[in-house]
């Protein structure tokens, strides 16, 4: 349930887009890792909050107590760790394993691709932050997947603010998991949850909207700067102070027309400690459907400073920052859009088909499939000892092949080949 | 703090090892018109169940957690031939490069893991016979070629002729089966073995490295009739196929990668952007980002303010072989000052030009 497998119509394009992202990460300098799908349970205990109810776990068949990967972070955690690695830069293409509810057709399922990219180390501060937001836009960007958003946020100018508002500390996490709505619900609806069910007092939610409604670029860090309550508070300070930082440095990467400081961005996970940002796609696809698709976020990332320690005994540190780029709901857009452009992805990459029109010459093809083998060139052939020329030509036709190289009697005996190219049906002799 | 028995990580040399390998096998597979074709990794307890006999025991269950029970993939032949009988597909030539699990006893030394990769290429269909086999055959000679693994020789043999043999020697029919694993023994090749194996030779001494060239026929219910148990009209797919030893290449590269002190790159980038003088990071931010959308592979330090030294080390350590200098002059004049590491040669290029430049040199 939830699972698919993936037929080669999938696969192909599968495969297209992660080489993009592929590039992208090359591009920019990561080494890649791998890890096992397997953890211990204790890896992953404690470091998924409320979700980790989500987690598939192994049956007890006296071992160790195992769990199946729910991201790519904690496990990356752990490798430096177990490596005492302090600095590195990687990426990681793989599959994550969560017992969410499958709605499938939310592109929402039960075993999914993740590409990870992170920056382990202590750097100067918001350099590799930015970058990470540089490579997020570049692939989002190559994949043409239409108008996008990247929010920015950070937990400290929240935090900052629920301080502000006289929120007790106790109730930031439930408070922020209210304020993540905001992208998905009406304030009004937010307001109730936060008065009704989260226990806070009107005024105090009314002070919270009045700043998580805000967006914006440098003109709002800076007005939010001279805000005579938050620039009071230690932590808004910081966040908004490395918030101008970084939106200086996405200037220089050229980037800051898709970036948006969004004060309502919450993001999930309990282990970010900094930046936090989320991308979304702009357009709805409606195509021809009834229920627009709608999927959501489609990346999402930030700093996580705690992580590591928690994996090593002695506690050190390793600062890190990175972003998720989910790539099975751009994947699901995709497919939507070929499906209605008519669109057909091959599923095979082979250049050329070899053919004979006449019988008994099985050998003839062998002879020359194999010399085109040798050669590098993608061919193939039937498997039959005498088949048909409009089979053949068919098969080019339904698999996508461009050219078929036919060798009948009087080729042989003229030692040529005719190439045809299946689209136009010239032929050439050579 | 481990990960758990029988599992590893792979670090950033043993991906580009792993790529290498990869690279080649599956452009091989590409070049015979392979589509590839995923499964999940765990499948429903129920399908697993009566397939592998004495093994069964080592496959991973999934905790019952209030849903549908689920196991983690023993091999990938059960997955195809679920997906053949789920999908109608009476032909396809297909492969599949996953990693599978069994809670074997690990002997990690030996190359034992509990989560290892299988590649498998298989060409489903009734076709005129042999042709499909020989093509398989052919894949196995130039899978082994491109990786130049050494001298290698491949084994073929026929189930049939196996049983016809044993017949004439006056062996009963219940016993082939046990006495064809004795004689696959001979090899010391992973039993279970049929039809064909492949051996690599090496200086002598002969690496057995992977499994066969599975020739089924209509009689043979191990893998031929796998199909036909999940069809519901019992309908059989011949198959041949082919199961890559992936982890067995690994280790042979990494030893060879190791014993030949080859400086293996773990990333791909081109050229270090950097700079002498303080208070130019600016500068680089802005000359990385030209680069990276003109599809440069391009690092910059993560430093406001590095030194020059540092940043030609980096350079050295990590192989990459070009670094595009911005100094004030530079700057001034409208220029990048590229210089090539391995030689230490500077040359000071326009601004303009540069994207070519860099092209240029790292093409040859």
């Amino acid at each position: 349930q939830g699972t698919r497998d993936h037929p080669p119509a999938h696969t192909a394009l599968r495969d297209r887009l992660l080489a993009a992202v592929v590039a992208c990460f090359k591009r920019h300098g990561a080494v890649a890792i791998d890890t096992p799908v397997l953890e211990l349970r204790e890896t992953l205990m404690g470091k998924y909050g409320e979700e980790a109810k989500l987690i598939y776990e192994l049956q007890d068949q006296g071992g160790e107590l195992l769990a199946l990967r729910y991201d790519l972070t904690v496990p990356f955690a752990r490798y430096l760790a177990m490596n005492k690695i302090t600095n590195m830069k990687r990426y990681h293409i793989a599959k994550v394993y969560r017992r969410d509810n499958p709605a499938t057709t939310r592109g929402r399922y039960r075993e999914f691709y993740q590409c990870d990219f992170d920056i382990a180390g202590q750097f100067d501060p918001l350099i590799p932050d930015a970058e990470c937001l540089k490579i997020l836009h570049e692939i989002l960007s190559d994949l043409q997947l239409g108008d996008f958003l990247i929010k920015v946020n950070d937990r400290r100018i929240l935090n900052g603010i629920f301080a502000v508002c006289g929120i007790p500390e106790s109730k930031f996490i439930t408070t922020c998991c209210t304020v993540d709505k905001l992208d998905k619900v009406p304030w009004e609806e937010v307001r109730s949850e936060m008065v009704g069910e989260k226990g806070l007092s009107p005024e105090a939610a009314d002070h919270i909207g009045e700043y998580v409604q805000l967006h914006g670029g440098l003109e709002l860090i800076e007005r939010l700067l001279q805000d005579p309550k938050l620039s009071q508070n230690k932590l808004a300070k910081e966040g908004l102070g490395d918030m101008k930082l970084l939106f200086e440095y996405l200037t220089l990467f050229g980037i800051t027309g898709k970036i948006s400081f969004d004060l309502s961005l919450a993001r999930g996970l309990d282990y970010y400690t900094g930046v936090i940002f989320e991308a979304v796609l702009l357009q709805q696809e409606n195509d021809h459907v009834e229920e627009p698709v709608s999927v959501g976020s489609v990346a999402g990332g930030g700093r996580y400073d705690g992580l590591v320690g928690m994996f090593d005994p002695k506690g050190r540190k390793v600062p890190c920052v990175g972003v998720s780029i989910g790539i099975e709901r751009i994947f699901s857009i995709l497919e939507h859009r070929m499906k209605a452009s008519g669109e057909k992805v091959r599923t095979t990459e082979t250049e050329v088909l070899v053919a004979t029109p006449h019988k008994h010459l099985l050998a003839a093809r062998l002879k020359l499939i194999s010399e085109l083998w040798g050669a590098g060139i993608k061919a193939e052939m039937l498997y039959k000892k005498d088949p048909k020329l409009l089979k053949q030509l068919q098969y080019c036709e339904d698999t996508g092949i461009p050219l078929a190289a036919i060798v009948g009697e009087q080729e042989l005996t003229d030692g040529v080949v005719k190439l045809r190219d299946v689209a136009t049906r010239v032929e050439v002799r050579m | 703090l481990l990960s758990p028995q029988g599992t590893r990580d792979y670090s950033p040399k043993q991906m580009a090892i792993r790529e290498r390998v990869f690279n080649a096998i599956i452009s091989c597979f590409k070049r015979h018109g392979a589509e590839v074709i995923d499964t999940p990794v765990f499948e429903l307890k129920e399908t697993l169940t009566g397939k592998y006999g004495e093994d069964s025991k080592l496959i991973y269950d999934l905790k019952d957690q209030g849903g549908e029970l689920l196991s983690l993939r023993y091999d990938l032949t059960v997955p195809f031939a679920r997906y053949l009988a789920m999908n109608k597909i009476t032909n396809i030539k297909r492969y599949h490069i996953a990693k599978v699990y069994r809670r074997d006893n690990p002997a990690m030394t030996r190359g034992r893991y509990r989560e290892f990769y299988q590649c498998d290429f298989d060409i489903a269909g009734q076709f005129d016979p042999m042709i499909p086999d020989a093509e398989c055959l052919k894949i196995v000679h130039e899978i082994l070629s491109d990786l130049q693994l050494g001298d290698f020789l491949i084994k073929v043999n026929d189930r049939r002729i196996l049983d016809g043999m044993f017949a004439v020697c006056g062996v009963p029919d219940s016993k082939f089966r046990t006495i064809c694993s004795s004689v696959d023994k001979l090899d010391k090749v992973w039993a279970g073995a049929l039809g064909c194996t492949c051996c690599c030779w090496s200086g002598g001494e002969a690496l057995s490295l992977w499994a066969a060239v599975n020739m089924c026929q209509e009689n043979w219910l191990d893998y031929d009739g796998l199909v036909g148990m999940f069809d519901p009209k019992g309908r059989k797919v011949p198959c041949v196929g082919v199961s890559i030893g992936i982890e067995r290449i690994f280790s042979i590269l990494e030893q060879r990668v190791e014993a030949s002190e080859e400086k293996i790159r773990t990333t791909e980038t081109q050229v270090l952007v950097a700079s002498a003088q303080k208070k130019l990071l600016e500068e680089r931010l802005k000359l990385i980002a030209e680069l990276w959308d003109a599809g440069i592979k391009a690092e910059v330090l993560y430093k406001k303010n590095p030194k020059l030294l540092n940043q030609l080390q980096y350079c050295e350590d990590t192989g990459i072989p070009l670094v595009a200098i911005v100094g004030e002059q530079e700057l001034k004049d409208g220029v990048v000052k590229l210089r090539v590491v391995a030689t230490r040669e500077e040359v000071n290029v326009r601004r303009e030009s540069l994207v070519e430049e860099i092209r240029i040199r790292t093409s040859r």
